[in-house]
């Protein structure tokens, strides 16, 4: 220590304050050895240790210290500034600093909780420290800048998380933009029949709700439409969205359905109708859709296809068919931002020994939702593929796809109680029938859902413990013929067994969607491995993302079901009243500056800023950074060749001095490696 | 295209018609097989489960061989449990130290040495449908098989090799289905395509054995397979030779032609039969070879337009092949 260099700041007194955080720091890291040590650093005129800095004695430490020891400089070495930086400046402040005099090193996510190795991570952290000391005698007090709210929401995603979030929003008078990719909102909920544990009908409690976001002038419906470019930030969002084609016009329209019923070409319906029904080129995807026009499907149009038919155009009563309807780029201005953009379902063909797509008899189980529905293709009637023959027999399969290290390693959560779901249904449709539930363990957490588990025990329902090995239509012996044979191994009885059954259903685990990583770029936040989106931290703020006025909600953050997916929905849209209520909020005033006396004009930073904040002064030949607009990523102060470019509390100066704090056992090293070059 | 060419002790005996088959195909595909010179038995099934050691070392001096006689650096078997147990030495002997450590000395004694991961072990139908590919076989398709119905046969060992990567899905493998469908045969639906044909279980427990070949001669005559197209010369002779013990045992009549996949490439590149290896097969293949029409199978129309049918869409499948 003795050889290290004097500050030129020698002046500024800092004082340390190294956090235990219970065992999670001081466990691993000898917290007396590194406050000790670190108070030989010559601008150090304090240093303790404290078990909780975060409680509210460890901030009066700060406070009293900063009157009592006259300190100009706050160093406190914890967890992760994403956990407590707000709340140390503010203690900062309270002691009578700018906040911005203070420093946080973070021993803890990159320290102790990195290594079980005691006295690497003691170093480390005295090494942080040092780090942290050296660059805070460089901080220059700073102001906030305050930035007003724009009080419209974006919502992407029309499922019953966007619906709810869209209805809590405009029904609080204020203005939503909801903006669906589907012809219609609704979402999965409106494929399903019936909802769990009670056994609602499921479009009977979502539809009104639909209507009511219809009907709800403070909602701007944009459906089949996507979102196609997000500028700016918190409270200043600008927002450009593709209104697809969906060559009807939507003021002529009626929504009588005649186009739908004449149209001659009828396809599969791969969306709605989970591929086990049809609709028409021309479609509405089911009945109550909102908005009620209709989408023409150009890949399957006779007119599109071969330039001949025309049909819906002729039958139309209000001339609504415009076969030259070109996409619109529609542009608006939000303050907030809430993703609901919902799960995609495990596909079962990625598992062939299951069947699915080979075996007629093997269903998915959205296309059981459907089939059970009474508006769908067998009106609520559960058939075999062929149309006709009740199955005398129906193996229900948990865990397709989930709990499972070929695809994905989560639980679903919804399955398990979706399958008793579908258990009761063949019950309640086909009194006769036997059902097999093959589960791996049975997870019912919820209000209700263990009493529905028992409910099904006594219907009569065949539960067998053991994950489902393969599924054939090979069969060994007479009494197999014409049926799916389910092999597996029953784990409460220790054996292998062959089932012959006349159907199965695959209970799909949920996904993420198959494009949420462009989304969540497109929307500058995070996505974990599987896809779900992050939350900003996991039980304190599930619906915000680390990037301000983004919110989460629904099966986007991970799988969840309807009523924690409306639970999340309502907690977004208060986070966001929450902020439009403010009015303004501070902002880091962590941004860029541009030194007009020594800028050269070679403009190198106008193109680079990802976020057009910098503009160019042709009279004076100088760029110049539009404060408002700048989110302080550094990219221009990285790139200017003449180094006039400073990045406020990222000075040059500021950085350097931590590393040199960071590297201060070898600097002398590194300095004459430097020198020698 | 250069292969060292591992043949095992079947292809020379019982599987002769395999060796036979697959050197007269491998010529107009542009494979030049170059056999291993002075090589030894794989051990087969058993002896790595017996003992260790000297199983490794008699594997891995193939791969010596191989890696020495430098003509190339895949090594292809046709045989499953041969291409099973190089494969598998090839990746113990990357994974445990101790081991390479003691196969290294028996080596050592026999002034050879081998660098594990320095040799690609590739069974025949992974050569044939990766490598080579199915655009170059049916390039080389003269007298497609049309109307002939055929069951792809895996056996076990070739999709599934242990914990190492295989080259096909091992549940529900396709690459022999895709090979057959470009030579003009019908290839049927065949579930148990990946099931075991009960191995050296004839000797041990002929009950088991014969109850397993039942399943899989049932299976394939179900789905009206003529024959049942394999790779392996161990699912070869069990089906075939056991085929008369199975019928006796359980009541059937089974007649299926077990044949190796590459008889049926030969005789669709128009290669005489007799270079096959035909005829040396129990079950005659001569009824199931005379269904090969000059005319292809007119496609089956899965749906009239305007009929009624009540029935469900199917699920889409991806396109294949």
């Amino acid at each position: 220590m003795t050889d290290m260099k004097k500050s030129p700041t020698e002046q500024e007194r800092v004082g340390v304050y190294v956090c235990h955080c219970g065992s999670n720091i001081a466990g691993t890291i000898d917290v007396a050895e590194v406050a000790k040590w670190a108070e030989k650093n010559p601008n150090v005129v304090v240093s303790r240790e404290y078990e909780f800095m975060c409680s509210s004695t460890g901030q009066e430490l700060i406070e009293n210290d900063i009157k009592e020891k006259g300190l100009t400089r706050i160093v406190v070495a914890s967890c992760s500034p994403h956990m407590h930086e707000k709340t140390f400046r503010e203690a900062t402040e309270r002691g009578g600093l700018n906040p911005f005099l203070f420093e946080m090193a973070n021993i803890r996510e990159h320290g102790s909780w990195a290594t079980n190795d005691k006295n690497a991570a003691t170093i480390k952290a005295k090494a942080l420290v040092n780090g942290a000391v050296e660059r805070v005698v460089h901080h220059a007090p700073l102001e906030k800048i305050p930035v007003s709210i724009n009080p419209n929401t974006l919502i992407v995603g029309g499922g019953i998380a966007g619906i709810t979030a869209a209805l809590e929003l405009a029904e609080a008078g204020r203005k939503v933009f909801l903006v669906e990719r589907e012809g219609t909102i609704g979402g999965h909920m409106a494929q399903i029949d019936k909802t769990f544990p009670t056994l609602d009908c499921s479009a009977c409690i979502l539809t009104p709700k639909m209507v009511d976001v219809g009907q709800n002038d403070n909602i701007t419906m944009l459906s089949y439409s996507e979102v196609e470019s997000v500028e700016g930030y918190i409270g200043n969002f600008n927002i450009t969205v593709r209104k697809k084609a969906r060559c009807v016009i939507e003021d002529l329209c009626t929504s009588c359905g005649i186009c739908e019923e004449k149209c001659p070409q009828k396809v599969v319906d791969n969306d709605y109708g989970a591929g086990i029904s049809t609709r028409k080129a021309i479609y509405r995807s089911f009945p109550q859709a909102v908005p009620g026009y209709p989408v023409l499907d150009k890949e399957n149009c006779t007119y599109f296809q071969t330039g001949k038919c025309k049909v819906c155009e002729q039958v139309c009563p209000t001339h609504a068919i415009d076969f030259e309807q070109e996409d619109e780029l529609i542009n608006f201005d939000v303050g907030n931002i809430i993703l609901a953009t919902g799960y995609d379902l495990f596909d079962a063909r990625k598992i062939p020994q299951y069947g699915y797509g080979r075996l007629p008899n093997v269903f998915s189980s959205m296309e059981f939702e459907r089939m059970v529905n009474a508006s769908g293709p067998t009106s609520g009637h559960i058939v075999l593929r062929d149309g006709e023959t009740e199955p005398k027999s129906v193996a229900i399969v948990h865990c397709v796809g989930s709990r499972d290290q070929n695809y994905n390693e989560y639980c679903s959560k919804v399955c398990c109680m979706y399958s008793l779901k579908f258990a009761h249904l063949v019950h309640e449709h086909l009194p006769e029938a036997e059902v097999f539930n093959y589960y791996i363990d049975m997870r019912t957490p919820g209000k209700g859902y263990e009493e529905f588990y028992h409910r099904l025990l006594n219907e009569g329902t065949h539960f067998i413990r053991g994950r489902v090995a393969e599924i054939s239509d090979a069969n060994h012996h007479a009494d197999e013929e014409g049926k799916l044979v389910v092999q597996a191994e029953n784990t409460l009885l220790g054996i292998q067994q062959r089932n012959a059954v006349d159907m199965v259903i695959l209970s799909a685990g949920i996904q993420s969607r198959h494009d949420a990583e462009d989304v969540s770029k497109l929307f500058k936040m995070g996505c974990d491995y599987d896809g779900f989106f992050n939350e900003r931290h996991p039980k304190l703020a599930p619906v915000s993302t680390m990037t301000d006025g983004v919110f989460i909600a629904g099966a986007c953050q991970g799988p969840k079901d309807i009523p924690d997916t409306v639970a999340q929905a309502g907690a977004a849209a208060s986070q966001v009243a929450k902020l439009i209520s403010q009015g303004t909020v501070m902002m880091e005033p962590v941004r860029a500056s541009i030194r007009e006396d020594e800028c050269s004009g070679c403009r190198i930073c106008n193109t680079l800023c990802p976020y057009g904040a910098i503009e160019f002064d042709a009279e004076k030949e100088v760029s110049r950074v539009i404060t408002a607009l700048c989110q302080g990523c550094g990219t221009c102060v990285a790139a200017c060749p003449s180094s006039v470019i400073d990045g406020a509390h990222f000075t040059n100066t500021q950085v350097y001095a931590e590393l040199k704090g960071i590297l201060w056992d070898v600097q002398e090293e590194v300095i004459a490696k430097q020198e020698a070059i | 295209m250069k292969y060292g060419y591992y043949p095992g002790c079947s292809m020379e005996k019982n599987a002769r018609s395999y060796h036979t088959s697959t050197l007269a195909v491998a010529k107009p595909l542009g494979i030049e097989l170059i056999e291993i010179d002075d090589w030894n038995c794989c051990g087969a099934t058993e002896y790595i489960a017996i003992n260790k050691v000297p199983a490794y070392a008699l594997v891995s001096r193939n791969l010596a061989l191989a890696a020495d006689q430098g003509d190339s650096k895949n090594l292809v078997a046709p045989c499953s449990a041969c291409y099973l147990n190089l494969k598998k030495a090839d990746h113990c002997l990357q994974e445990n130290a101790e081991l390479k450590e003691k196969v290294d000395i028996s080596l050592d004694a026999g002034g050879l040495s081998y660098d594990p991961g320095s040799i690609n072990v590739q069974h025949l139908l992974e050569t044939l449908s990766v490598d080579i590919g199915l655009d170059a076989i049916k390039a080389q398709v003269k007298k497609p098989l049309h109307n002939l119905k055929v069951a792809p046969y895996y056996g076990c060992l070739v999709p599934r090799p242990g914990t190492m990567e295989s080259f096909d899905d091992p549940e529900h493998p396709i690459s022999m289905d895709k090979i057959l469908a470009v030579l003009g045969a019908t290839v049927v639906d065949f579930p148990l395509k990946a099931q075991c044909c009960g191995g050296h279980m004839t000797q041990i427990s002929e009950d088991t054995a014969l109850e397993l070949i039942r399943r899989l001669l049932k299976n394939a005559a179900d789905n009206e397979a003529d024959l049942i197209a394999t790779l392996c010369p161990m699912c070869q002779l069990n089906l075939d030779a056991y085929q008369d013990a199975v019928n006796s045992h359980f009541g059937t009549n089974f007649k299926i032609p077990i044949v190796y996949f590459t008889q049926l490439m030969g005789l669709a590149f128009n290669i005489p039969a007799d270079e096959l290896g035909f005829g040396k097969e129990i079950v005659s293949t001569k009824s199931a070879l005379s269904k090969i029409t000059d005319e292809a199978p007119k496609p089956k129309r899965s749906r009239e337009r305007g009929k009624k049918n009540a029935s469900l869409p199917m699920p889409i499948m991806a396109e294949e092949g």
